[in-house]
């Protein structure tokens, strides 16, 4: 399968410390894909980077077959607004819903580049079909969300965009395990019925792990173990490192 | 009764200060909100808002003394005033603050105080120490009613006040950009995620903002005049009504300026505070607010929930 993704070799620097080192990743089009590793271990740097949002110090990224982000001083990066209409969405960690505006407004700005107005009309039907929750609150601000509606609320966001890669940072970050499950099925739901490849980083191995096709496993800004999720989840290393078993 | 009716009147003249600090306050407002940055140089855009209003106007009026063509004059050079200090705004800010915006925090402000003196000493330089009148458009005769005076220049004011902040609420509620620019005040990287260009939002928030100042600029000139550094004092009080209402807040800054206006006007008689001391109201109320609720009146507390 191509490859709709391709991270070559990338380093980020903070200063004097280096956040990401030589970090390479392929993500093929279709698949769920997870990046697990500790706190720390610089997953959302890396995906700061993919958007742009953090500086390369080395290294590559391409999307669709065409560069986006480089280190090279005299080409230049794609800015990061202009990555949405190529097709990458990213759902940040902590969700960073716009607390202030409704949840409507909120998938207003996710569909932003958006010209067709019917389109956006039909977009938010099809979120407020998968999410009814979402429906259900579409006039209140999102900041009466609990987190569990404010995660989903920032997917359906993202979803705004029809996007072509989805990057999920945390998506499970501190909600209960029952709502964490349902967030992890509409993942595979979004997978399956709209062909959307999602790259999903997460701190709960197990969870990431089942819900993908291959994974990746940072510690300490370097890869240090990849290959189908099947087999890492039975590895020896992974189990002790990040199962806990 | 006397004294009822003076009261009024005094409502009256603070409804229509107010007005002005409102529209002026805006501007700080809406840059405070996406750039965490007060913009010091504003209340001198006001005064070249005034400068333009009042030389467009006397060009386009020539030696005419028609009534309708007056009033059609003074709302053309309002337009030719807003879009001048609409571009002038968008230049200061890619000129003097964009270039600092990763800066340290004081930088920016610095650069803003700069600014200020540029356009303050450079007016005086150019168009000379002494004050200007801003001829009324039309026959300022005061309309009684019960007693109270309201003039037409106060009715022109409330009606033109009401009318861009009506505008700009719209806007700011109904419209993709005006959506964006909430989004982009409440979360920058994020917005830039959704494809929101935010330097063209901040852009178009200083272009905004100075339009509203050069339309505050005019309308105070009436009552002020117009010279060199009559931003300073009034673009001072308009920041303290945006911090009255909560800056950063939209509807906190007309709430606040209106606030302010009315309280500047019945305050001092009320008190018997000299009118030369009038000025020391709006800062009394500021200490006040600040005390008692520092994030202004319609300021939410920044408790993010995590």
């Amino acid at each position: 399968m191509a490859s709709i993704l391709d991270i070559d070799s990338i380093s980020v620097r903070y200063g004097a410390i280096e956040a990401l080192h030589k970090v390479s990743m392929k993500v093929s089009e279709g698949d769920i894909i997870a990046l697990i590793g500790a706190n720390g271990a610089g997953k959302s740097t890396l995906l700061k980077a993919i958007v742009n949002q953090v500086p390369l110090a080395e290294g590559s990224i391409s999307f669709g077959g065409e560069v986006t982000g480089t280190s090279e001083k005299h080409r230049k990066s794609v800015p990061t607004h202009l990555l949405s209409k190529r097709g990458i969405a990213l759902v940040p960690e902590g969700r960073h819903v716009f607390a202030d505006m409704t949840v409507e407004e909120n998938l207003d700005m996710g569909a932003f580049l958006v010209d067709d107005a019917r389109l956006i009309a039909r977009k938010k039907e099809e979120m407020f079909d998968f999410f009814p929750i979402l429906g259900a609150r579409k006039a209140q601000k999102t900041r009466s969300l609990s987190g569990g509606e404010q995660q989903m609320m920032a997917i359906a966001r993202a979803l705004m965009s029809s996007p072509r890669l989805l990057l999920l940072d945390e998506p499970g970050l501190g909600l209960a395990p029952l709502v964490v499950q349902d967030i992890f099925n509409k993942i595979a739901m979004i997978n399956e019925q709209d062909k959307v490849t999602v790259f999903l980083v997460e701190q709960n191995a197990r969870m990431a792990l089942k819900a993908s096709s291959s994974a990746y496993c940072l510690e300490n800004g370097n890869i240090v173990l990849s290959g189908p999720s099947d087999e890492l989840l039975v590895n020896d290393r992974v189990r002790a490192a990040y199962l806990g078993e | 009764m006397d004294t009822l009716v003076q009261y009024l009147q005094y409502l009256v003249n603070g409804l229509t200060l107010g007005a002005i600090y409102a529209l002026i306050a805006l501007g700080y407002t809406m840059v405070y909100g996406i750039l965490k940055f007060i913009n010091f140089a504003h209340g001198d855009i006001l005064m070249i808002g005034a400068y333009t209003g009042l030389f467009t106007y006397t060009a386009l009026l020539g030696e005419s003394t028609n009534a309708a063509w007056m009033l059609i004059a003074f709302f053309i050079a309002m337009l030719v005033s807003m879009a001048f200090c609409a571009l002038l705004g968008m230049f200061i800010e890619r000129v003097a603050y964009k270039p600092l915006r990763n800066a340290n925090r004081l930088a920016p402000l610095l650069s803003a105080i700069g600014v200020s003196f540029i356009l303050s000493n450079g007016a005086a330089w150019l168009f000379g120490a002494q004050s200007r009148r801003f001829p009324y458009p039309f026959d300022d005769t005061p309309i009684m009613l019960g007693g109270i005076s309201i003039t037409p220049h106060q009715i022109l004011t409330v009606v033109v006040s009401v009318i861009m902040m009506v505008v700009l609420t719209l806007f700011v509620n109904r419209s993709r950009m005006g959506k964006a620019m909430r989004a982009t005040s409440l979360d920058q990287a994020t917005s830039e995620l959704m494809g929101i260009d935010v330097n063209r939002i901040i852009s178009m928030t200083f272009a905004i903002g100075s339009a509203l100042a050069a339309v505050g600029g005019i309308l105070s000139a009436f009552d002020f005049r117009v010279y060199a550094s009559m931003g300073t004092m009034t673009g001072l009080k308009a920041f303290v009504a945006a911090v009255i209402g909560g800056i950063g807040n939209i509807q906190g800054a007309m709430l606040g300026g209106v606030i302010l206006g009315v309280l500047e006007s019945i305050g001092a008689p009320l008190l018997h505070i000299p009118s030369a001391l009038k000025d020391t109201i709006a800062f009394a109320v500021l200490i006040v607010i600040l005390l008692v609720k520092p994030d202004g009146i319609l300021g939410k507390n920044e408790r993010e929930k995590v």
